[in-house]
C-alpha cells in the first residue's frame, strides 16, 4: 500500500476549457438573450405592468380601498389557501404517480399515462361541467359539493394534476436503480433509502410540478366557476370575482386585486424557485 | 466459511441465466467470476448479495443461511461498474452511509471513515462531491462505503470495466494489494481474462450458466478442462488439429520427431512481440515468439520451417 495511485483531478484544467468555450459562444449566446428578453417583454412583462398600472392608478388609497373590501379579500384568501393546499396535495400524490408509472408494471399503464395528460387537454369549461355533473346536484356517485369548498378543491386537483407527474417522471427514469441497491446493500431500508437517497434527488422536480401547479390553481376560472356557485365570501374565488369587476365596469378595482394576485404568485413562485435551487445545490 | 451457494437457477422470461450452479468461495480468499457477457456471471454475484431472487437454491454466506434475506441485512459489501455513488453526498457522507443507518456513535463513524479514506488515497478529497473526482477516484469511494459496514464478504460487479485501460490496470494491482491488507472474503466479476488471472486467487469460469472450471489461475490456464476455457482464458491456434498456445509452439529449422512442415505467410511484429502466421499441411497456425527468437530464426515470408508444440505444452483435442 505505499503507492499512490496517480490519477488527474478534474477541475482546473476543465474549468478553464469549458470558460475558453463560454466566450466562444458568446455572441451566439447574446442574440439569444436578446431575443428572449424581447419575448418576455411583449408576453408577460408588458401586460403585467397594464395591470399593476391599473391597479395603482387611482392611488394607493383607492389600491388600499379595494383590498381592504370585505369580499375581495375572501376571495383572494380562497385562491391562495386553495391553491397552496392544491400544490402540496400535488407534490405528495404527483410523486406516488410517476413513482407507479416509472418503477411498476401492470396492464394498462399506457393508458394510464395518456389519461394524465387529459387535464391538460379538456377546455376547462367542459371539465368544470363534468365536475358539476359527477359532484354536483343529483350526483350519481353520492356527493354533493355545490357551492362549497370540497368542489374547488377537487375541480383545482383535477386541472393540476399533471403538473409534478411530469416534472418527477424524467428525474425518476433517469434515477439509476444500483444507487438504490448500493444503499440497500448498505443495510438501508426501503423506507430509508427513499428519504435518504431518492428523495434529495427528486426535491427540485417536485418544487418546480408543484410552482407550476400553483401558478394554474391561483388562475383556474373554468373549471371552477360551475361548481363553485359563486357565493360571494364563501365559496368565490379571486379570478371569478375580478371578472365580476370587470363587469360592473370597476376596472380599477379589478386590477387592484389582480395586483395583489400578483404580488403574493411571485413571492410563492419565488420561494419555492429558491427552495428549488437549495435542494439542487444539496442533490 | 466463505461462500456457500448450491443449486442456484435463474432464469429472466424464457432466457436461462443459471443452471442449477454450485459455488464455494473459501473465506478470505480473492475469487474471480469470469466469462462473456450474458453467462450468468453477474446475476451470481447479485443472488449472493440479495439483490437477485434465485429461483431455486440456496446461499450461505459465512455460515448463516441467507437465502431470501433481503440485502439490507446480509451485510455484505457489494461494488457496481457504474459507481453507484450518492450524488448529493460528500465523499466522507457517502463513505458513512451504511455507518450512519446503523446509527453508530458520531466520533466513531468519524474515525472509520477517515481511516478508510486513508487506506483508499481519498482523505484529501472527504468534502468533494462525486461528481468532482474522477473514475477511478470514484470506485475507490464506493470500496471504502462498501468497506465501512465491515461486511462478511466484499462482492463486486465489473468494478473496473468503466475505466480506461491505463487507470484500470492501476486499480486491478491496488484492489490485489489492498485484498493482501484486508482479507475480506472477495468475489469479482469480470470478462477480461487478464484481470482475472491477476488478481485472483481462484478463478471460476462461467458460460451460458454453467459452470465450466474452477481453479488456481495457473491450474485453468495450463490444464483447461475444455475448448470454451482454453480459448476463454487465452490465445489459442491449432497445430495438426490440435488447440494449442500460439506461445507453446516451437519453431525448428529441421525435421524433428513430431513436428509439422510449413511455410511462413506473414510476419508482424508488435511491440516486444513477433508473430508468424504460417501454412502447414490443412492447417494454418500462428506462433508467438519474441523478437530475439525470431532474428535467431531468420525467419522471413517464404521460409520453410517445422513445427511442433514445446514440451510443455497444454493442447486440446477439440470435441467434433
Amino acid at each position: 500500500m505505499s503507492q499512490t495511485i496517480a490519477e488527474p483531478v478534474p477541475g482546473r484544467a476543465a474549468r478553464r476549457a469549458r470558460s475558453s468555450e463560454e466566450s466562444r459562444l458568446g455572441a451566439v449566446s447574446g442574440a439569444g438573450l436578446g431575443v428572449a428578453v424581447l419575448w418576455l417583454s411583449l408576453l408577460v412583462l408588458l401586460p403585467l405592468a397594464a395591470v399593476v398600472a391599473k391597479g395603482t392608478g387611482s392611488g394607493w388609497a383607492g389600491f388600499a380601498n379595494a383590498l381592504t373590501d370585505r369580499r375581495a379579500f375572501d376571495a383572494i384568501k380562497l385562491t391562495v389557501l386553495a391553491s397552496l393546499g392544491v400544490s402540496l396535495v400535488n407534490a405528495v400524490m404527483g410523486t406516488v404517480i410517476a413513482w407507479v408509472l416509472v418503477r411498476d408494471d401492470f396492464p394498462g399503464k399506457r393508458l394510464l399515462e395518456i389519461m394524465i395528460d387529459i387535464p391538460f387537454a379538456l377546455p376547462t369549461i367542459v371539465a368544470g361541467l363534468v365536475l358539476l355533473t359527477l359532484y354536483g346536484p343529483g350526483s350519481p356517485i353520492g356527493p354533493n359539493w355545490y357551492g362549497t369548498r370540497q368542489g374547488i378543491l377537487v375541480a383545482l386537483l383535477f386541472v393540476t394534476l399533471p403538473f409534478v407527474v411530469r416534472t418527477v417522471e424524467p428525474v425518476l427514469l433517469a434515477l439509476e436503480t444500483d444507487v438504490e441497491e448500493a444503499a440497500a446493500s448498505l443495510g438501508a431500508s426501503p423506507f430509508a433509502t427513499f428519504r435518504r437517497i431518492v428523495l434529495p434527488a427528486i426535491t427540485p422536480a417536485v418544487l418546480s410540478g408543484a410552482a407550476l401547479a400553483f401558478g394554474r390553481a391561483m388562475g383556474e376560472y373554468g373549471s371552477v366557476v360551475l361548481i363553485s356557485g359563486q357565493i360571494e365570501y364563501k365559496t368565490e374565488v379571486a379570478p371569478l370575482y375580478i371578472y365580476k369587476q370587470i363587469q360592473d365596469d370597476a376596472l380599477a378595482e379589478a386590477a387592484a386585486t389582480a395586483t395583489v394576485l400578483l404580488i403574493i404568485s411571485l413571492l410563492v413562485i419565488a420561494s419555492l424557485s429558491a427552495l428549488q435551487s437549495w435542494a439542487a445545490r444539496r442533490a | 466459511m466463505g461462500i456457500a451457494a448450491q443449486h442456484i437457477s435463474k432464469q429472466f422470461g424464457g432466457f436461462v441465466a443459471l443452471d442449477d450452479v454450485d459455488l464455494d468461495v473459501p473465506s478470505g480468499e480473492l475469487t474471480a467470476l469470469l466469462g462473456p457477457s450474458g453467462g450468468g456471471k453477474s446475476t451470481l454475484l447479485r443472488i449472493i448479495g440479495g439483490l437477485e431472487e434465485a429461483d431455486t437454491g440456496s446461499v450461505v454466506i459465512d455460515g448463516t443461511d441467507s437465502t431470501g434475506v433481503p440485502a439490507q441485512r446480509r451485510n455484505v459489501g457489494f461494488v457496481f461498474q457504474h459507481y453507484a455513488a450518492f450524488k448529493h453526498l460528500s465523499v466522507f457522507r457517502n463513505v458513512a452511509f451504511g455507518l450512519e443507518i446503523r446509527k453508530r456513535p458520531k466520533a466513531e463513524i468519524r474515525a472509520r471513515v477517515t481511516e478508510l479514506l486513508e487506506l483508499v488515497h481519498l482523505d484529501q478529497f472527504a468534502d468533494r462531491l462525486p461528481s468532482q473526482l474522477s473514475g477511478g477516484q470514484r470506485q475507490r469511494m464506493a470500496l471504502a462505503r462498501a468497506l465501512a459496514v465491515e461486511p462478511k464478504v466484499l462482492l463486486l460487479d465489473e468494478p473496473f470495466g468503466a475505466l480506461d485501460a491505463q487507470v484500470r490496470k492501476e486499480l486491478r494491482d491496488w484492489l490485489r494489494r489492498l485484498h493482501d491488507e484486508v482479507h475480506v472474503t472477495t468475489v469479482f466479476v469480470t470478462h477480461d481474462q487478464e484481470e482475472a488471472l491477476e488478481v485472483s486467487d481462484s478463478l471460476v469460469v462461467i458460460n451460458h450458466g454453467r459452470i465450466e472450471q474452477v481453479g488456481s489461475p495457473n491450474e485453468l490456464y495450463d490444464n483447461p478442462r475444455n475448448e470454451f476455457v482454453m480459448s476463454f482464458l487465452g490465445p489459442v491456434t491449432q497445430l495438426n488439429g490440435a488447440m494449442v498456445r500460439p506461445h507453446d509452439i516451437e519453431i525448428l529449422t529441421a525435421d524433428a520427431l513430431g513436428s509439422v512442415e510449413a511455410t511462413v505467410t506473414r510476419i508482424q511484429r508488435i511491440g516486444f512481440e513477433v508473430r508468424a502466421e504460417l501454412q502447414g499441411g490443412a492447417s494454418q497456425p500462428w506462433v508467438q515468439l519474441t523478437r530475439g527468437q525470431a532474428e535467431a530464426l531468420d525467419l522471413d515470408v517464404g521460409s520453410v520451417v517445422w513445427l511442433r508444440p514445446a514440451s510443455h505444452a497444454s493442447t486440446l483435442l477439440p470435441v467434433g
